[in-house]
């Protein structure tokens, strides 16, 4: 978006009360404000007032699914007048202040204290900036080398490119000055000792692990991946990526719609969706499927996988029409196919950290392995420790992380300070 | 077809769209392009005493989207000479002898008054408007406005032109007077044949919040400029409705000017008296194609409402507009929220809750943002209807009161003017007014 653009577009907005658009945010950015501070050329204050609700401001306006948050909820929309482009009004702010370097924030107040974050993805890094606001030192411990985690790893190319998840990690870490140590996988209990140590707080925002076995037949063989896996190969290494020409995506996500984009961008001429429910019970956007099926993906429903066929490579997959019942997925007898590929990318869901997670004694985890907290200060049951992001909620977007990890470096601050008492 | 021509005190044209004195019409080629376009008139970018100019000149106020919702100028008269002036002038009379083309003029002494007055007469000037108007530069020079705001000397010099003239006399009134009627009378005493108003409004653009110069900025200064555009109609609609309602003013025609864009404007102007239009900002933002527009629509007018010709409804609104005092207290309007139409901005709530009478609630349900009018609170004062975006979702509808209609003026002949407060539609009464502390209810 353009100043042109984003005088005109920013003009348009009501300025509701109670805004619609501020209530569906999970970060509750005052959304009103701050485009009107576009509209008055407050560039710099427009900015603040993302960023303050969310550190991570400018990956949101790419990668938020905006039709279903803030842009799905205005009101403009139930007179079937275009709705504001939110989205890109914050990106127009928050990208103008990244391009220009500019000096928004600047660290509290020195206090005691200093946290650990393990995970340097949306969580961590909102929480390293949230505690540096609060005058704490802010640690984080990152397995790869880049910083961001998902924002850079996981998200489909097309949404937002590595500089810009970069830049704008950088933007922050020149302002609030945390620190991220790289390559720093957290392994054993000798390492987890020393944070303990020399921390007086730990955060964990580890996310996800690898895409889940599905246990199949045959699933071994060339060419079978997981989807997390491929968009990261496609994000880190674009350049080497060849995609064959039929590929089958298995799942019904919005990791499954990525993956199916991304192949069929990638030159696969035979994308196929195939999902074991129903096109309704599809947990994807409806905007990701529309965007997949354009680029030529096409959809195959109520199937799922029983082998993965070929010799060394894999030459197609045998499957079995399903229906529902009672919302259980049952298999028809006798109607097995199959459908000949040369790859399958598997977006059926990412484990947890479970081996890491059990390392920490005495943190609950309910019984889908999530990390359970408190509800306020996403506290979990080890006091010591505070969790949020994926690894908290089981897998959702940057924006819920990103407040997550800001919340957790509150709750942080009020455990610290009532220690001290 | 409804005719459109007028006679303006004896000034012919084939339509009531004439171009203000101004820029557009700075040139014979400005001129005959806009009568090519479809104007009616001009009146001739004001001829007079040698000047000179700055630059930059013009200044305007952006509202959100809006370019120019108001505009301003510090340009002065004429610069090119009188000699070029008259020779387009008789250029453009040759081109277009139906079209009224007239004269804006700005002198000194009564010597070149008459001076002037006989060169554009020669020329074929179909009629003159004296400039008694500009609010910067001129004025200083004892020009302009500065006898604009003063009757005796405007009456005085109107008197010179009266006795050199032969062509009708427009005389142009300044808005910066706190009552138009003074000038208006000093016209009329004057002898003028016809008025026009109004000219520009001294004004402050905006100040750079860079170098603290007012807009325009002339090497980081600035002065008052005159203000026009559409933001100043409702100034210039009262100012040609005072006149128009005058006993010793409304035989004289009135030029309206002040704003007009649209045919809609137009008819405003007319249904309060004018009987020429004159246009100059909505030109110099949209061309002179914008007569288009006006012409179309107010033949659609015209036809819709069954006139022939623009007398016939001049003036008509003119009955309707009247003093506070002879308004009905007993007619009651409430607010009406359609619920299918609404969208759930609660605009009107807050506008109604922060801004007015605190008639309007929220119901705090999570299936519906569509707020609620408390009837009993409601003064009916337009304002949730004004803010509301959505065309036609909050009416005004009328509550009979089952009471004859009174006027404050009735009660104060009939000695029954309240001496306590006891207004029914006021806080106290009928009506509910929160208690301060219910303020901090909304505290987070």
């Amino acid at each position: 978006m353009n100043p042109t653009e984003a005088y005109y577009e920013s003009s348009r907005c009501l300025f509701c009360y109670d805004a619609p658009c501020v209530q569906v945010c999970p970060t509750h950015i005052d959304i009103p404000l701050f485009i009107k501070q576009i509209q008055t050329g407050n560039i710099s204050g427009s900015a603040k007032t993302i960023f303050e609700s969310n550190w991570l401001g400018n990956a949101c306006g790419k990668v938020c699914p905006t039709d279903v948050l803030c842009e799905g909820a205005c009101v403009y929309d139930n007179q079937h007048v275009p709705v504001i482009q939110i989205g890109r009004l914050q990106n127009f702010a928050t990208q103008t202040m990244i391009d220009e370097g500019s000096n928004l924030f600047k660290p509290g107040e020195g206090r005691n204290g200093k946290i650990a974050i393990i995970g340097g993805g949306p969580a961590g890094i909102a929480c390293a900036c949230e505690l540096r606001m609060l005058g704490y030192q802010a640690v984080i411990f990152e397995a790869k080398d880049l910083p961001s985690g998902l924002t850079v790893h996981g998200v489909a190319p097309y949404k937002i490119t590595n500089e810009e998840v970069l830049a704008e990690v950088d933007f922050l870490q020149q302002q609030l000055g945390f620190e991220i140590r790289y390559g720093q996988e957290i392994s054993d209990q000798e390492d987890l000792q020393a944070i303990e140590q020399e921390f007086d707080a730990v955060f964990l925002g580890v996310g996800l692990g690898a895409t889940r076995q599905l246990v199949l037949p045959g699933e071994d063989k060339k060419n079978v991946v997981g989807a997390v896996e491929f968009i990261e190969d496609l994000r880190m290494q674009h350049h080497r990526i060849e995609v064959p020409d039929r590929v089958v995506v298995l799942g019904g996500g919005n990791t499954a719609m990525d993956a199916a984009s991304e192949s069929a961008r990638m030159g696969a001429t035979e994308v196929t969706l195939a999902y074991r429910r129903s096109r309704s019970e599809m947990g994807g956007y409806d905007f990701e499927y529309e965007l997949a099926k354009s680029v030529g993906a096409i959809g195959l429903f109520n199937v799922t996988p029983l082998e993965i066929l070929g010799n060394e490579r894999v030459t197609g997959i045998r499957m079995i029409r399903t229906s529902t019942a009672n919302g259980k997925v049952v298999t028809i007898p006798d109607s097995e196919f199959e459908l000949s590929c040369d790859m399958v990318i598997k977006a059926t869901g990412q484990a947890k950290q479970g081996s890491f997670l059990a390392m920490i004694e005495g943190l609950e985890l309910d019984q889908k392995k999530r990390i359970v907290v408190s509800s306020n200060n996403y506290q979990t049951t080890k006091p010591k420790y505070f969790a949020g992001g994926d690894a908290v909620n089981g897998g959702a977007e940057v924006v819920n992380a990103a407040y997550e990890g800001k919340m957790a470096a509150q709750g942080i601050h009020r455990w610290l300070e009532s220690k001290r008492e | 077809m409804p005719d459109l021509s007028i006679d303006f005190a004896g000034i012919k044209a084939p339509n009531p769209f004439w171009l203000a004195s101004g820029p557009p019409t700075n040139s014979g080629y400005q001129v005959m392009k806009a009568f090519d376009a479809g104007w009616g008139g001009a009146v001739w970018k004001t001829l007079g005493v040698p000047i000179v100019n700055v630059s930059s000149r013009y200044g305007s106020i952006n509202y959100r989207d809006t370019r120019m919702a108001g505009f301003n100028n510090i340009e002065l008269i004429t610069d090119r000479p009188l000699s070029d002036n008259l020779h387009e002038i008789e250029e453009v009379k040759k081109h277009f002898p139906d079209h009224a083309v007239i004269a804006s003029l700005m002198v000194e002494s009564r010597d070149e008054w008459e001076q002037i007055i006989r060169d554009v007469e020669n020329a074929g000037a179909d009629g003159i408007e004296l400039n008694f108007g500009c609010p910067h530069g001129m004025c200083e020079r004892g020009m302009g406005s500065a006898v604009g705001q003063e009757p005796v000397v405007l009456e005085t010099i109107v008197g010179w032109v009266m006795e050199a003239a032969k062509v009708p006399v427009i005389t142009k009134l300044t808005p910066n007077i706190s009552h138009i009627v003074d000038p208006g009378l000093a016209a009329a005493r004057g002898g003028s044949d016809a008025v026009s108003l109004i000219n520009t409004i001294k004004s402050i653009m905006g100040i750079d919040l860079d170098t603290y110069a007012p807009y325009p900025i002339v090497d980081n200064k600035g002065t008052n400029g005159g203000y026009c555009g559409p933001a100043v109609k409702p100034i210039a609609l009262e100012m040609v409705k005072e006149l128009a309602q005058h006993p010793e003013i409304r035989h004289m025609p009135i030029s309206g000017i002040g704003g007009i864009e649209t045919w809609r404007d137009a008819v405003e102007f007319i249904l309060l008296g004018a009987s020429s239009l004159q246009v100059c900002t909505a030109v110099m933002h949209y061309g002179f194609g914008i007569v288009r527009e006006m012409k179309a629509g107010l033949l659609e007018f015209m036809e819709q409402k069954g006139y022939e010709k623009i007398s016939d409804f001049v003036g008509l609104a003119l009955p309707n507009v009247t003093e506070w005092k002879h308004l009905n207290l007993n007619y009651k309007v409430v607010a009406k929220i359609d619920q299918e139409k609404c969208i759930g901005c609660q605009l009107c709530y807050v506008a109604c809750d922060d801004g007015a009478h605190q008639a309007i609630r929220l119901i705090g349900s999570t299936e519906s943002r569509v707020p609620e009018i408390i009837e009993e609170n409601c003064v009916g004062c337009n304002l949730c209807a004004l803010v509301c975006p959505v065309e036609e979702c909050i009416t005004m509808e009328h509550r009979d009161q089952g009471i004859a209609p009174v006027t404050w003026d009735e009660l104060a002949v009939r000695g029954e003017i309240p001496t306590t407060f006891d207004d029914d539609l006021a806080g106290g009464k009928g009506h509910h007014v929160p208690r301060p502390e219910e303020a901090l209810k909304f505290r987070k």
